[in-house]
């Protein structure tokens, strides 16, 4: 310590000698101190005032939250056949700006993508766009292929696409969705609430290479759509398909519907419609096809009207089974008008006059009663009103008010004109005759508890009378002969009418067949309806009863209805018996 | 003291390795579990496509064709039906 030795410390330095005002050195403090409690005050501003912000930030760094998708639910028969399943697929898009390919990368893109160069080229040219599709639901594994090119600025995204098995069977039935995955027609509309899945999300910890390592919270479960379960028996909509479009092409008819109702349970089991297409493939989509006729289109029912009459008739006590109606000469004026029957008939029992669809003999009847009479056993029936299934594009048909009817126009509804139902209406209607003389809703979806009693419309005295005039209309003498199914009793009645074009009945016609069978304890009711057949045949009895029968014998074999008709030749095997041998039995 | 505090630190040491394992076991159980949720979802997935497959092999038209044409089978008549009757 030399210098020390020589007396200059630093205390004592000479430079430092002359007094330096005191403020100085207590403002250097002042100053200390005021940035100390000003740090302390942000930090405890930051710590205690405003710490969601930083937690939020600070979150933001490693929490995600991702989306959980769900899937929309099946479509299922109602032995749990599927019919409607929904698959993951992935949908391909870009964005123009980063995706900047040399000329070998967007030749292998649009062969993966099966897409011209030149296609693929304008899309990616779009610079206006952020974000464009390139092909929208192709499979995963082509996407598979598509990332492992690992193009700049193509990426996936997952989607849903819903496959229909049943190809054009079932389409007027199931509808379709849309490329969203949503319902757009029949059932996928109908039962959208149901089907459609719920996508929940879940707020998630990431590691720095993305990896979910922890699960925070889960902010909403996704809820996957339900299972629907329709009335429908594939196999018995198999059968009517099948037998309608033999009739369509047989016929040369321009459309036609078949619809299936259980009579015990009021659960339609079919409901075919021609012409069809295949929901998988809808490039080719016609409105024409898309028509569900048998709920949406309306027609002069004609002559399957008749039982009704007959039965309000015999209901009121006006006729018997066994009175005598005089139908001669098959003409009848009506004030200005005249109707008349397609063969002329003398004189016919109330049964002849449905066996021979007397058009005289059901307007003689129905003239008999007042007009909100017959009005009130149509609104019954369901005519004039939605049937209410829940389906898209129900319609209720034309019934006018009582107080607006002429005579004339009484006499003719009788007959089925002047008033307009959808097929199945007319179906539901005849279940007052196949269950005893009431009608219960008619219901889409399957029913595990069927209704016991319906809204009564006639006694059951009445409906087992009609059941026997039914019965008549297909055996000899009737005009339904070839409605007659082998094995079973079964009933129903003929219609033919002209159709209106442009307001007036032109030289087309509508032929249909509505069914019960079988007669001894009725279980289905079937009904068919052929528009514009124009193969030389356009009878209800010779176009649409073959339908009936060919669809009723295969729907009544499936269900396991035991035959009420004896079967000539019938053979009954029982057990200890030698019978022959089996026969193996087809579908 | 001073053996007091060297233990106490000791204890810390000790706790905090402890919670970096049980940290790290956490982690990796929850990797089996999304691998596991994972599978089930690709499961379910596949699941639906094989039911898909199956409504389409078996659908009714093909069951049908293929009966007709392959195996040459038909309805039977009526005379050819048996109706067995079972003994009450």
């Amino acid at each position: 310590m030399k210098q020390a030795k020589k007396g200059v410390t630093f205390n004592h330095n000479p430079l430092l000698r002359p007094d330096l005002p005191v403020w100085r050195s207590r403002f250097v403090l002042l100053c200390l101190l005021g940035s100390s409690v000003a740090l302390v005050g942000r930090a405890a501003y930051l710590q205690g005032v405003n710490e969601q912000f930083l937690q939020a930030k600070g979150e933001s760094r490693y929490a995600r939250v991702l989306e959980v998708p769900a899937t929309r639910g099946k479509i299922t028969d109602r032995q749990g056949d599927v019919l409607a399943v929904s698959s993951p697929v992935k949908s391909i898009w870009a964005i123009p700006d980063d995706a900047r390919l040399d000329p070998a990368q967007t030749r292998q893109l649009a062969t993966l993508l099966d897409m011209p160069v030149q296609e693929l080229n304008q899309k990616l040219a779009a610079v206006d766009k952020d974000f464009v599709f390139l092909k929208r639901q192709v499979s995963p594994e082509l996407a598979d292929r598509i990332a492992a090119l690992k193009l700049p600025g193509v990426h996936d995204q997952r989607e849903y696409r819903r496959f229909y098995p049943g190809g054009d069977v079932m389409a007027h039935v199931l509808g379709f969705t849309g490329v969203d995955d949503k319902g757009q027609e029949g059932i996928e509309l109908a039962f959208e609430p149901a089907l459609a899945g719920k996508p929940g999300s879940r707020r998630v910890v990431k590691d720095r290479r993305g990896n979910v390592i922890e699960d925070v919270q889960s902010i909403r479960p996704p809820q996957d759509g339900k299972e629907v379960a329709l009335s429908v028996d594939n196999k018995i909509q198999y059968l009517a398909h099948a037998a309608l479009q033999q009739a369509m092409v047989e016929h040369k008819a321009k459309a036609g519907g078949v619809v299936v109702i259980d009579a015990k349970s009021g659960e339609i089991l079919a409901l075919a419609n021609a012409p069809t297409y295949n929901p998988n493939n809808r490039v080719k989509l016609t409105g024409d096809q898309l028509r569900n006729r048998a709920l949406t289109d309306t027609f002069e029912p004609g002559s399957t009207m008749k039982p009704f009459i007959a039965a309000l008739a015999l209901e009121k006590g006006k006729v018997t089974a066994g009175t005598v109606i005089n139908c001669a000469p098959g003409r009848m004026s009506i004030g200005s008008a005249t109707i008349s029957d397609a063969h002329p008939h003398g004189a016919l029992t109330v049964a002849q006059v449905i066996q021979k669809s007397s058009n005289i003999g059901a307007a003689k009847m129905a003239l008999s009663f007042p007009s909100e009479t017959m009005w009130k056993m149509f609104d019954d029936l369901g005519f004039g009103a939605p049937l209410k299934l829940g389906f898209p594009g129900e319609v209720g048909g034309r019934l006018r008010p009582a107080s607006s009817w002429r005579p004339i126009e009484q006499a003719t509804m009788s007959y089925g004109h002047g008033i307009s139902v959808s097929l199945m209406q007319m179906a539901n209607a005849y279940q007052v005759f196949a269950r005893d003389g009431d009608i219960v809703p008619l219901s889409l979806s399957r029913v595990d508890t069927p209704p016991v009693h319906g809204t009564r419309v006639f006694s059951p005295q009445t409906a087992r009378e009609l059941r026997q005039m039914l019965e008549m209309v297909v055996q000899p003498g009737g005009t339904a002969q070839q409605a007659n199914v082998p094995g079973y009793r079964v009933g129903g009645k003929t219609g033919t009418t002209m159709k209106l074009v442009g307001g007036r009945y032109a030289n087309r016609y509508v032929s249909s067949f509505v069914g019960i069978a079988p007669i001894s304890d009725p279980r289905l009711i079937v009904a068919v309806m052929i528009d514009e057949p124009s193969n030389g045949k356009h009878y209800g009895g010779a176009v649409a009863a073959p339908v009936f029968a060919q669809v009723t014998g295969g729907a009544l074999r499936t269900l396991g209805v035991a035959p009420d008709a004896p079967l000539k030749p019938l053979q009954v095997a029982r057990q200890g018996v030698a019978g022959p041998a089996p026969v193996r039995e087809a579908m | 003291m001073a053996r007091l505090t060297g233990f106490l630190v000791m204890l810390v040491v000790a706790s905090s390795l402890g919670v970096v394992a049980s940290q790290h076991q956490a982690r990796k159980l929850y990797a089996a579990v999304e691998r596991e949720q994972q599978r089930s979802r690709q499961l379910e997935v596949e699941w639906g496509q094989l039911l898909l497959e199956q409504s389409t092999w078996a659908a009714h038209a093909r069951i049908e064709k293929l009966a007709r044409e392959k195996l040459a089978m038909r309805p039977p008549l009526p005379g050819q039906i048996v109706a067995i009757e079972e003994r009450p």
